[in-house]
């Protein structure tokens, strides 16, 4: 009898993880089917064509993706840095730094959307208009707390042989934490950048009343900005076949820089590259 | 607090300079003549007086990464200042009732939930459909992933476990809108077409009626009655839990795995089986975390909004079926912000943004003590 159940309760696991497994890869190829097959070079050069004409491409949300993770990363990866600096190498251990951590990680879980209406009304009501650069804050607000939390677990990781060798040799503790711990776990800290990056290259909730979107180039950061996740939930809600199509290989696109950063961070994380240094 | 916290830093040069550096001038500077130390000064004396003192730019950069560190702190203040400031109106207007009460349509005699046209703003449709999308998701998702869970810490071959783990990371790496791309073109057709009829059928069944009748759970008032557009409250829960499953089963798995193997090895040696091995030695042990996993899990479900707002249909209703259409506290920020033209309306959903802030920050909270409590290295209790 308890043969039977150890086996029945095999039996389950096993059928919950085919059951989990198989639906995900499912998903997933045919996303990349369907991205694949309406990928063409005209997506990345050409600029949305009027409804009802074939052809065109996303290059303007693309640019315009480009240039909101520029300020996202211009405002969230210093400042996430930083804090992993204090978390890491100066609050080690005190209740201060325990908090900030516990914050970080519950700032994590709150909805993108509702940062977005946060950044709406802190520059979009007071400027009277939307624009690039409010799209850019309410990411990199975003990005503040994973980039933090990762930076502390990688500086963490550098042993603290290194730490003592350096302010051994007189070198100032400031100078010390930049170019010898920061920089002995600078493949972590970049690869953990880049997951953040990843993960508000698709957000989509904070943008739509902060960069809005828009069917023509532009580069400014004070006007209405196209970006990539945001045209694809427009894309996919129109009537039109057209642009459904440009809408999947928007996700194809977003889905192959998502991969690339997770793989990295794996990458990274197995190799033990900052084992090396010790 | 951070008076202290901001000094720390500063000791380790002390402790390796100061010293060392009066241990020279000591040695170096003093033996010739304690009068005449003034008017030649020895060369590592020059040497370190020269460099400068470090302790400046010490405590100033520590100053820096604090206020780096402190800006956390500073983005929770504001967006809770931001959302209080702007939901003022609503919060004037309505009160506490914002979210339980609702008008009666003098015409219909039907509740009236949510009329912009009208300035009539509740939002109890909002928070009945967070809650049931949210509750379907995790009847959903929660065995599976506990399922899956066990399989990759417990039976899985080594071999298999690194490529099933990567790929769980990675799904919980897609974007929302992605998903909701996919529910809308294939999820969609699929329930429309093949699922619901089905549910359809056994529910409104009548031998299945007269049994079950009596919890209003069948028939046409019940969970599969009214009209099937694929579209709906169904449809936003199921795209909830393949998105909140790769989260509650990776957190699982990590918490199972701060389970000490001494215990597994106990239960072995006591002639348990497999599954009794891991019944008693490892998910009793972890139940606290897996709890907070599984809130956690509740509280991606509850924000989650591009997806939810792309399928789930949009209107501000509230009906037992799952089959009809609705609108999640986000989706509806996320779709009707934009449109909302008079100030009443913009703070109306504010002030369910506010409520939706809230609510995650409590539930994160809940749900990171509770998985804290188990992987952060303290035993296992044994009960």
């Amino acid at each position: 009898m308890r043969g039977v159940t150890d086996h029945v309760a095999t039996g389950l696991s096993v059928l919950a993880t085919i059951l989990v497994i198989a639906p995900l890869v499912i998903i997933f190829a045919y996303i990349v089917y369907m991205g694949a097959s309406s990928l063409n070079w005209a997506f990345f050069t050409q600029p949305p064509k009027p409804v009802g004409e074939l052809g065109g491409g996303m290059a303007n949300a693309i640019v315009g993706s480009a240039v909101l993770l520029a300020v996202a990363s211009a405002l969230g990866v210093p400042v996430g840095i930083g804090g992993g600096i204090y978390l890491a190498e100066f609050g080690r251990g005190t209740r201060l730094a325990n908090a900030i951590r516990f914050t970080a990680d519950v700032l994590n879980g709150v909805p993108s959307i509702v940062m977005g209406i946060a950044v709406y009304s802190l520059i979009v009501v007071p400027q009277h208009h939307f624009s690039a650069f409010s799209g850019g804050v309410a990411l990199g607000i975003m990005m503040v707390p994973t980039v933090t939390r990762t930076t502390e677990e990688m500086l963490l990781m550098v042993p603290n042989s290194v730490r003592e060798a350096a302010l051994g040799l007189g070198v100032p503790n400031w100078r010390s934490v930049l170019s010898i711990t920061l920089r002995t776990a600078s493949p972590g800290v970049i690869t953990g950048c880049m997951l953040a990056f990843a993960r508000v290259a698709g957000e989509t909730a904070p943008l739509i009343f902060t960069a809005l979107g828009n069917q023509f180039w532009s580069v400014s950061l004070n006007h209405e900005i196209a970006a990539l996740p945001l045209q694809i939930y427009v894309y996919a809600m129109s009537p039109y076949d057209e642009w459904h199509r440009l809408a999947w290989a928007g996700a194809l696109v977003l889905i192959a820089l998502i991969v690339i950063a997770v793989s990295l961070v794996r990458f990274v994380a197995s190799r033990g590259i900052l084992k090396g240094a010790s | 607090m951070s008076e202290t916290s901001s000094r720390k830093p500063d000791t380790a040069p002390e402790f390796t300079f100061g010293p060392s550096a009066q241990a020279t001038a000591g040695t170096l500077g003093t033996p010739p003549a304690a009068a005449h130390v003034d008017t030649k000064v020895s060369e590592v004396r020059q040497f370190l007086l020269a460099r400068g003192n470090s302790s400046l730019a010490d405590r100033s950069f520590g100053g820096l990464m604090l206020v780096c560190a402190l800006s956390i702190f500073a983005i929770v203040a504001l967006i809770a200042v931001e959302l209080i400031i702007r939901s003022q109106m609503s919060w004037h207007k309505f009160g506490i009732s914002f979210f339980y009460k609702f008008n009666i349509d003098p015409d219909t005699h039907l509740p009236v939930f949510w009329d912009p046209v009208n300035g009539i703003f509740y939002a109890l449709p909002f928070v009945y459909g967070t809650l049931v999308t949210s509750l379907v998701a995790l009847v959903i998702a929660v065995p599976l992933a506990l399922g899956v869970a066990i399989f990759l810490t417990e039976m899985c071959p080594a071999f298999l476990r690194g490529p099933l783990a990567f790929m769980t990371e990675l799904l919980a790496a897609i974007p929302s809108v992605v998903y909701g791309l996919w529910a809308v073109f294939v999820l969609v057709p699929l329930l429309r077409v093949n699922i619901n009829p089905f549910f359809i059928a056994i529910f409104n069944n009548s031998t299945v009626v007269k049994i079950f009748g009596w919890t209003g759970l069948v028939g046409p008032t019940g969970l599969f009655g009214g009209d099937n557009y694929g579209l709906g409250i169904l449809a936003a829960g199921v795209i909830l839990a393949v998105m909140i499953l790769p989260i509650i089963s990776s957190l699982t798995r990590e918490v199972m795995n701060a389970v000490p193997h001494s215990q597994r090895e106990a239960v072995l040696a006591l002639g348990a089986t497999r599954w009794e091995m891991i019944r008693m030695g490892v998910l009793r042990n972890a139940r606290i975390g897996i709890v907070g996993s599984i809130i956690l899990g509740l509280g991606r479900a509850l924000g989650e909004t591009m997806a939810v707002a792309m399928v789930i249909g949009s209107r501000p209703d509230i009906s037992r079926s799952l089959l009809s259409l609705g609108n999640t506290m986000a989706s509806v920020i996320a779709n009707e912000f934009s449109e909302a033209s008079d100030d009443l309306y913009l703070s109306a959903l504010i002030e369910i943004g506010l409520a939706l802030f809230i609510v995650t920050i409590i539930v994160n909270a809940l749900a990171r003590v509770l998985v804290w409590a188990v992987t952060r290295g303290t035993p296992a209790r044994v009960s």
